[in-house]
């Protein structure tokens, strides 16, 4: 399985390719809310992407690098333990914590890196949450041999500090943003700090399905491979299409690669589960569909957490891949139109199938991922026995040992809190 | 004074506009107001209002502490327009620059009428460019106000054109890729963009609204009556923001900071007439 790059392919014929539109318009969400300075940048970048996707050497090179490199296609589980818990629905592991790297971000950056080498640019900058991204970019950097800088909240180099180190190990400086609520949206603000000045020789190799256009666009393009090889496999392995499909969503760029193969499949629900933190209703929580309304942020017309000022509001999970109060304008127009359902899942509730998950198949997720098994446990009870339930497992968990020793109290004495 | 006559009332002195940037709430309500009027008394024609934000994108870290000490403090939209109010009760053109999401979330048509009721003369967009702008073009044309759009270093001629074409009271050339924050130099480019525009304003003469003759503030980087006397030779005003803070962050006591924000102005102004 390959990412399509030939004009009047499954994925250009689909009707859900008429969004976003030439300016980059999810119906009313998305756009172009950047400064001037950065609007030639952004018009390469679309021009650039435009014509390397249907240039066979270029796809060659990124399928090839997805082969190779990453380890595409990555497999599908079924998880029969855990789906006891689950109301006996079947459920399918599409596991991209096999990748390279521990997730689905690295079929993103792999993408954007060899375009920063098209546009002749020799340094990518990124901002990352969890750090999953961050590792991401600093790997297809080395690889390719380019510059690399990554922001990330000095809140969040705290509670990922093993992945800051797997960063500094591949090359890449990383700078701990202090501004703000030091979590990924400062991390984002400092990022296009860094752009707007470097933007000749740099490339934003944004993280999400997130920014200004083109960015929403290609990083779903970019992504969409999960949900099609999923799909593929599901109709291998059961001989139809699943009932649901289910991704956890904080920018929501592993949710809409996983959903995108699907939207034209009518009997397919499209389940996104976001972070809620302590509960969308204490305030502290990272469910920007939930619990948000629509404004700009980030270059973006979307849902977003803010108060009646339009100043916006910390997010709060125990995820710090999901801690953004944004969230990816497709997403907004998706639930607008009501073709996806978006819904909250507590820390508690996430925490309690990372355990579940790790105990029932052997598998440790990603919290982010874990807000998605506490999902597919909820759809799953919903459809029942006969149902069969595509969950997107984004990343793999090494990274959040620390935090879930702490959760757990599996700390030794006096390593704890 | 709207921003048309301070640039024009420059001019035909011979020299470029002072243009002075203060975000609301910095150091605190009354505090801005003060600085404001000292900037005004001492030689600023035109006031742009900041409207702190949280997520301040396109500001250096100078602007972002004042922001930031200006929300901490409690600042709201609807003290930024009593700010706007009272600054412009002193005569001077009165702008807001704001970051768009708070006025999105205002309601643009209500901010619009609000700012025209408290005597601003219009908006600032540096996140906003005239295509996202369809529903503020409008507002701004219902309600008589400024569109102050930016231009870069990086806009090609057709954008230098769009936005021209839609900008009222003066346009904004960006002197430098980078945030906001004071330089050691003006930025080389900085007279080539402006003479692109002002190139490009000239040939819409004809066509655009603003019949060739819409103003050009250069802004960013420049904090010294020696750069502002640099970019009055090129340019039709010259826009300061950083070093005003500046003033005010680094001051022992808040009269200190008047002081120093006074004396700041005086120098820029003597800057704008060539006299650095």
């Amino acid at each position: 399985m390959t990412i399509d790059s030939a004009p009047g392919s499954a994925m250009s014929a689909s009707e859900s390719a008429t969004v976003p539109d030439a300016t980059g318009h999810f119906g009313v969400f998305g756009g172009r809310f950047a400064p001037e300075a950065l609007m030639a940048a952004l018009d390469e970048l679309d021009r650039e992407f435009a014509a390397a996707r249907k240039d066979p050497e270029f796809m060659a090179e990124l399928n090839g690098l997805l082969k190779d490199y990453a380890g595409r296609p990555s497999i599908l589980t079924e998880a029969k333990r855990f789906a006891e818990h689950a109301g006996g629905a079947r459920i399918l592991l599409k596991r991209e914590d096999l990748n390279h790297t521990g997730s689905h971000k690295i079929n993103n950056v792999l993408g954007q890196a060899l375009l920063t080498k098209r546009m002749g640019k020799k340094r990518v900058i990124a901002e990352t949450g969890a750090g999953q991204h961050g590792v991401a970019t600093a790997t297809a950097a080395a690889l390719l041999g380019l510059e690399c800088t990554v922001f990330m909240g000095e809140v969040d180099t705290q509670r990922q500090a093993l992945n800051v180190a797997r960063m500094r190990m591949l090359g890449a400086q990383v700078v701990p943003v202090r501004t703000g609520s030091r979590t990924l949206k400062d991390a984002c603000n400092e990022a296009f700090r860094d752009w707007v000045a470097t933007v000749d020789d740099t490339h934003y190799c944004v993280g999400s399905t997130m920014g200004p256009h083109p960015f929403p666009m290609m990083v779903r393009e970019l992504q969409r491979i999960i949900g099609v090889e999923a799909r593929q496999q599901v109709i291998d392995l059961t001989g139809e299409l699943p009932d649901a499909v289910v991704a956890c969503v904080g920018g929501g760029s592993n949710a809409i690669g996983a959903f995108h193969a699907f939207v034209d499949d009518a009997s397919v629900r499209l389940c996104g589960f976001e972070a809620a933190g302590d509960g969308v209703d204490t305030g502290r929580h990272a469910a920007t569909i939930s619990g948000g309304r629509v404004g700009v942020i980030h270059g973006m017309r979307t849902y977003l957490l803010q108060d009646e000022d339009g100043q916006t509001v910390e997010s709060h999970s125990i995820s710090a891949g999901l801690d953004y109060p944004g969230v990816g304008p497709e997403h907004s127009w998706l639930h607008d139109s009501g073709r996806a359902e978006y819904r909250p899942v507590t820390d508690a509730e996430a925490m309690e199938a990372f355990s579940l998950l790790c105990r029932t198949e052997g598998i440790i997720p990603a919290i982010e991922s874990a807000h998605a098994l506490a999902g597919a446990i909820k759809v799953g009870k919903e459809l029942g026995p006969e149902g069969t339930l595509v969950v997107c497992l984004s990343g793999r968990g090494d990274k959040d040992m620390h935090t879930a020793a702490e959760y757990f109290g599996l700390m030794p004495e006096g390593e704890g809190r | 004074m709207s921003v048309r006559d301070a640039y024009d009332k420059a001019k035909a002195e011979g020299r470029a506009a002072l243009v002075g940037y203060l975000p609301a709430g910095f150091p605190d309500y009354q505090g801005a107001i003060d600085a404001a009027t000292a900037m005004v008394e001492a030689g600023c024609d035109v006031i742009e209002i900041g409207l702190p934000y949280s997520d301040p994108m396109m500001d250096g870290p100078t602007i972002q502490d004042a922001v930031h000490q200006a929300l901490v403090g409690g600042v709201r939209v609807a003290d930024v327009l009593r700010t706007v109010e009272a600054v412009a009760a002193t005569g001077a053109a009165t702008l807001v620059m704001t970051y768009w999401n708070p006025v999105d979330r205002y309601g643009v048509d209500a901010f619009a009428r609000d700012l025209k009721s408290a005597g601003g003369q219009g908006l600032i967009t540096p996140d906003l460019t005239p295509e996202e702008a369809g529903p503020w073009l409008a507002a701004a044309d219902e309600h008589d106000l400024d569109k102050v759009f930016l231009v870069a270093l990086s806009s090609t001629d057709e954008r230098i054109e769009t936005i021209t074409r839609h900008s009222r009271g003066f346009v904004y050339a960006a002197s430098l890729m980078g945030v906001t924050g004071a330089r050691t130099a003006v930025n080389t480019g900085a007279p080539r963009l402006v003479e692109r525009t002002r190139t490009i304003i000239g040939k819409d003469a004809g066509t655009a609204p603003h019949g060739g003759a819409l103003p050009i503030g250069l802004g960013l980087g420049v904090g010294t009556g020696a750069q502002a006397a640099e970019v009055a030779a090129f340019a039709d005003g010259v826009i300061v923001g950083s070093a005003f803070i500046r003033r005010l962050l680094d001051a022992p006591d808040r009269a200190a900071g008047l002081a120093g924000v006074r004396e700041l102005a005086a120098e820029l102004a003597e800057g704008v007439r060539g006299r650095a």
